[in-house]
């Protein structure tokens, strides 16, 4: 019983990873229907651009929640401006190619940005320094909680309500709906949908790169190809919850991290990987929509 | 249809008889006969080597070619082997093994080695083997650890330990000298030199009366290893083997520690890099792992490889700089004594090496051409590693 | 038909005059051939873009190399070919059925992840090697086998594109509601699709086991599926000699940047083939031959009408 509630802590933390790449994989397909292949690649910068700026600064040596919060809002702003150019140079002139043009450009962003990383930082794995001390919170039995626990449940949600109120109490939010809606009328309703688009790219990056400082900090070991799997998996997790709603992103994320986590522990670890994909192709054979989606006819 | 299959016939034909031309021109101007074992330039003797300069693995193969340059460069401060000085061409194989057999190919019949260096993995060494094995060249491989290598053929040898040999060093290790009887295995699916280890631990393990509590595997690249770690922890081993590479093992001790398992891990020289501290910290303390090789050990020789090593490159060599090092020896004894450059000769002096002193240990080839030597357990202490003992075959 | 048969024997008869590394490196090239066109016959003709294909190919490479290790006689070999392509064949049927109801961004996400499943059951088989790898598979593959087997592919697709069923393919990438208001099933031909370039896949796998006579899963990753689709891409969606040509072109390119590599000591053929995909994405989607053939280029002498 006690390993089973570990598991469900365990679960539950990676699951808050797997919601915030998910979300931005979310956003960009309900504004543009496309599937940004580069994002788990953003993730994986936001972890290195934490990694230099620590070690720029000196972090290491005075680990503490103000050098993690600055690591963690630098990082989110780089991803931002890199999700920024990423749209502008690779998806903006494909908006109105065939999808599968598109799709093809964003395997090319992904790898050349995977390439470019082991090029730039080096292929083998660095270590994440320290910006923040563990502590044990809580502890009955063999199940313990710790202080990375709590900040990766806590800093994913805080981000996740912030989304959240952008997107349903703003002009800004209401903007981003009306493009997901139909993008066509809503710029001829006057909506700058090229500057609302890029907005969302960047929110969703920096997203990622939020997530990105957070596993560094709590599993420090980081290398350019950090990105893939985390990536297909948010993914998967962000079809699951029904890709395009926010709230499904969510959800999608946290049974994705439970199940690999029950998987791993219950079944066999070797599978962890083959689980995620597992899921998907089940969700879209049996409910191509989601939970949360709705099913959307093709009309001709 | 007639017309299309007519104009096709005729363009095919002549797209394919162009492309096998311009191949077949290109050859006819740098080749002479069909024989690939052509002699090199009369001053020089030339040493292939496939070593992974890129990819995932690219450190091991760098610090095996640091090792192996060095070798050489003395030598050929000495005046050469016979006055005709040796010429290291490595070819990279971004750690895949369908580069390695391109490499190894375009070393044998372009550059016309007379014998490679390589590679560190198995899986990249079966791959090649079978090249040189049919061109009688010479290969030696440098870290290969798997006993499939040297099957291939009697032109293939190397310079490290085997698996079989490697994987029950711990184990004896462990019932000898830490006097455990209950271990776990924790190993990496990926990887085959993990698998390898792992089972022939196992394997010694068991006969000489230890019982393994649990296996768990792992990938490697996970980045979560709590669910297996959980599991280890519910039963309670006094041990856990852990034979994977050096990337992955900072992270699952840490974890580890984090969940509460205190017991000592241990692992093979999959372990050997400074990094693995770096990312364990305090949970590495007290470890131990099998390596070729310790940086700290007495021999004057190693320490004088070492200062060297140092010197030149500015880090601590690791084991695959070792094995590199003593490669080089192994290939400079071999060609001094051959009777002449060609590839059997060379196999034929290669075979009959004995007692030769290298920085990993004495080298003697046994009839598989696998070296007989012993392998050392060294202790992680104070973020350093430490020698404990010595295993001897 | 006689341009295959030409090129086979004009092959068997050259090979002893070239040299083992070109052997080596046209071998490869054909077998590229091979698996290029079996994309292009999915993602190019049919429009479904297929991320998976190496996972088709590991199959075929497995199973023809668990036969080849049981009865190793070469005169089995074009046996233990077929056997590759057939059950990569049959894998491509199982891929086909339960993906149909997807379109594009979907299906190729799904593909990637069946070529990912797969590579991980292979990881995982002990008896088929695991992560070790399957070693000493007997050297059956020579260049005139290669040449024989892209020739016959090439003629095959060809063959097929003009019949009815390569029709079906072509109206179901061009518009897929359409063909289907047409009385085209589509959903029998893109399973067809899938197990036909799947069995390309499969015989080129094979090909790949026997010439490096050692395979294991890390080869067929989604990195392999990638060069795959490169090829097709640069050569055009569609066009069988556009992808013959730029198979041939890329096998060939990283021994050709080998001199900048060991130069500048880094990697740079997969940066490059990224940024070629983008920049052609960007400036010519339809690839260097789009969806014509080479054929159709040369200005052949009009006939009089």
């Amino acid at each position: 019983m006690e390993n089973f509630l570990q598991h469900c802590i365990n679960g539950l933390s990676l699951g808050s990873i797997y919601a915030l790449i998910a979300l931005g994989y979310t956003m960009v397909f309900g504004i543009l229907k496309l599937i940004n292949f580069a994002h788990g690649d953003v993730y994986m910068v936001g972890a290195f651009v934490g990694y230099y700026l620590s070690a720029f600064l000196g972090l290491q040596s005075q680990p503490s929640m103000v050098s993690f919060f600055i690591v963690l809002v630098t990082s989110m702003s780089v991803c931002a401006i890199l999700g920024f150019l990423i749209e502008r140079i690779a998806y903006r002139p494909l908006r109105s190619s065939p999808r599968i043009t598109a799709l093809i450009t964003a395997i090319g962003m992904s790898l050349l940005l995977e390439y470019v990383a082991q090029l730039v930082f080096g292929p083998d794995p660095k270590v994440f320094p320290m910006v923040l001390e563990r502590r044990d919170l809580f502890q009955f039995g063999e199940v313990s909680l710790n202080n990375y626990h709590a900040l990766i449940v806590s800093v994913s949600l805080t981000l996740m309500l912030l989304l959240r109120f952008l997107v349903l109490h703003t002009k800004f939010g209401k903007a981003m709906r009306a493009i997901s809606e139909d993008i066509t009328t809503a710029s001829l309703l006057g909506i700058p949908t090229n500057r609302i688009i890029s907005i969302t790219f960047m929110l969703g990056a920096a997203l990622a790169g939020a997530a990105g400082v957070l596993v560094g900090t709590v599993y420090p070991r980081i290398d350019p190809l950090m990105g893939v799997i985390p990536g297909m998996k948010a993914f998967s997790a962000a079809v699951i919850g029904g890709i395009g709603n926010f709230p499904g992103a969510v959800l999608g994320g946290i049974i994705m991290g439970l199940s690999e986590e029950m998987v791993a522990a219950y079944i066999s670890s070797s599978y962890r990987d083959a689980l995620a994909f597992g899921l998907l192709i089940f969700i879209l054979l049996v409910k191509p929509s989601g939970f949360f989606g709705k099913y959307q006819p093709e009309k001709v | 249809m007639k017309k299309t299959s007519i104009k096709m016939s005729i363009s095919t034909a002549l797209f394919v008889l162009f492309s096998l031309n311009a191949c077949t021109k290109k050859n006819d101007a740098t080749q002479q006969a069909s024989t690939d074992n052509a002699k090199p330039a009369a001053s020089e003797i030339l040493i292939g080597s496939v070593l992974s300069i890129t990819g995932p693995e690219a450190t091991f193969g760098i610090s095996s070619k640091n090792a192996i340059d060095m070798v050489f460069e003395k030598q050929n401060a000495l005046g050469g082997i016979d006055g005709k000085k040796l010429k290291l061409i490595n070819l990279d194989n971004q750690s895949k093994p369908e580069e390695s057999a391109i490499a190894i190919t375009k070393l044998i019949s372009q550059e016309k080695v007379v014998a490679v260096l390589g590679e560190v993995a198995s899986s990249r060494s079966i791959a090649m083997a079978p090249i040189a094995q049919s061109n009688q060249i010479p290969m030696l491989s440098t870290g290969a650890t798997n006993p499939k290598v040297t099957q291939i053929g009697d032109f293939i040898f190397r310079t490290s330990f085997i698996d079989p040999f490697q994987g029950p060093v711990l184990s004896k290790f462990i019932l000898e000298n830490l006097k455990l009887k209950k271990v776990a295995i924790f190993k990496d699916i990926k990887n085959d030199y993990s698998m390898g280890l792992a089972q022939f631990f196992k394997e010694h393990f068991e006969k000489n009366g230890g019982q393994i509590v649990t296996e768990q595997s792992y990938s490697a690249g996970d980045i979560d290893f709590k669910a297996q770690l959980t599991a280890i922890r519910s039963k309670k081993p006094e041990f856990v083997y852990l034979p994977g590479y050096y990337t992955d093992i900072g992270l699952i001790l840490r974890q580890a520690r984090e969940l509460g398992i205190k017991v000592a891990f241990g692992g093979g020289d999959g372990w050997d890099s400074p990094k693995l501290f770096e990312i364990g910290g305090n949970a590495s303390e007290g470890c131990y792992f099998s390596n070729h090789y310790s940086a700290d050990a007495q021999d004057p020789m190693v320490q004088e490889f070492v200062k060297d090593y140092q010197a030149k490159y500015g880090s601590v060599p690791d084991a695959l700089a070792a094995l590199g090092y003593d490669s080089a020896l192994i290939i400079i004894q071999a060609i001094r004594s051959a009777k002449s450059l060609s590839g059997p000769d060379i196999r034929d002096a290669l075979k009959v090496i004995k007692d030769l002193k290298g920085v990993t240990g004495t080298i003697t080839f046994n009839e598989n051409r696998d070296p007989i030597k012993s392998a050392v357990v060294l202790k992680i202490e104070n973020g350093k590693q430490a020698y404990v003992t010595t295993i001897n075959p | 038909m006689i341009a295959l048969a030409a090129a086979t024997i004009a092959t068997y008869l050259l090979t002893p005059y070239i040299s083992s590394f070109y052997l080596q490196m046209l071998t490869l090239a054909g077998i590229n051939v091979v698996l290029a066109n079996g994309l292009n016959l999915i993602s190019g003709i049919t429009g479904q873009l297929s991320l998976g294909h190496a996972g088709f190919m590991a199959i075929g490479a497995y199973a023809s190399a668990y036969f080849s290790l049981q009865y190793s006689d070469p005169n089995y070999f074009l046996l233990s070919l077929l056997l590759g392509g057939l059950f990569a064949g049959a894998f491509g049927l199982l891929l086909g059925l339960p993906t149909l109801r997807l379109k594009g961004d979907y299906l190729a996400i799904v593909t990637l992840g069946f070529s990912e499943m797969i590579r991980v059951l292979f990881l995982n088989m002990g008896s088929l090697g695991g992560a070790r790898g399957l070693p000493q598979i007997p050297h059956h593959t020579n260049l005139t086998w290669v040449v024989f087997a892209a020739a016959a592919t090439l003629f095959f697709i060809h063959r097929w594109m003009n019949s009815y069923f390569g029709r079906a393919f072509l109206a179901i990438r061009e518009d897929e509601m359409a063909a289907q208001s047409c009385g085209v099933n589509t959903t029998k031909y893109k399973v067809m699709s899938f197990s036909l370039g799947a069995f390309f896949a499969g015989v080129a796998g094979a090909l790949f086991a026997h010439q490096l006579t050692y395979i294991s899963p890390s080869i067929f990753t989604f990195t392999k599926s990638f060069e795959i689709l490169t090829m097709v891409v640069l050569g055009g969606l569609g066009s069988l000699s556009g992808a013959t040509f730029s198979a041939i072109l890329l096998t060939f390119l990283p021994e050709v940047l080998r001199p900048l590599q060991q130069i500048t000591h880094i990697d740079l053929r997969m940066i490059i083939y990224s940024l070629l995909l983008i920049i052609l994405m960007l400036t010519r989607p339809t690839g260097i031959m789009g969806k014509r053939e080479i054929w159709e280029l040369i200005p052949w002498p009009k006939r009089k009408a």
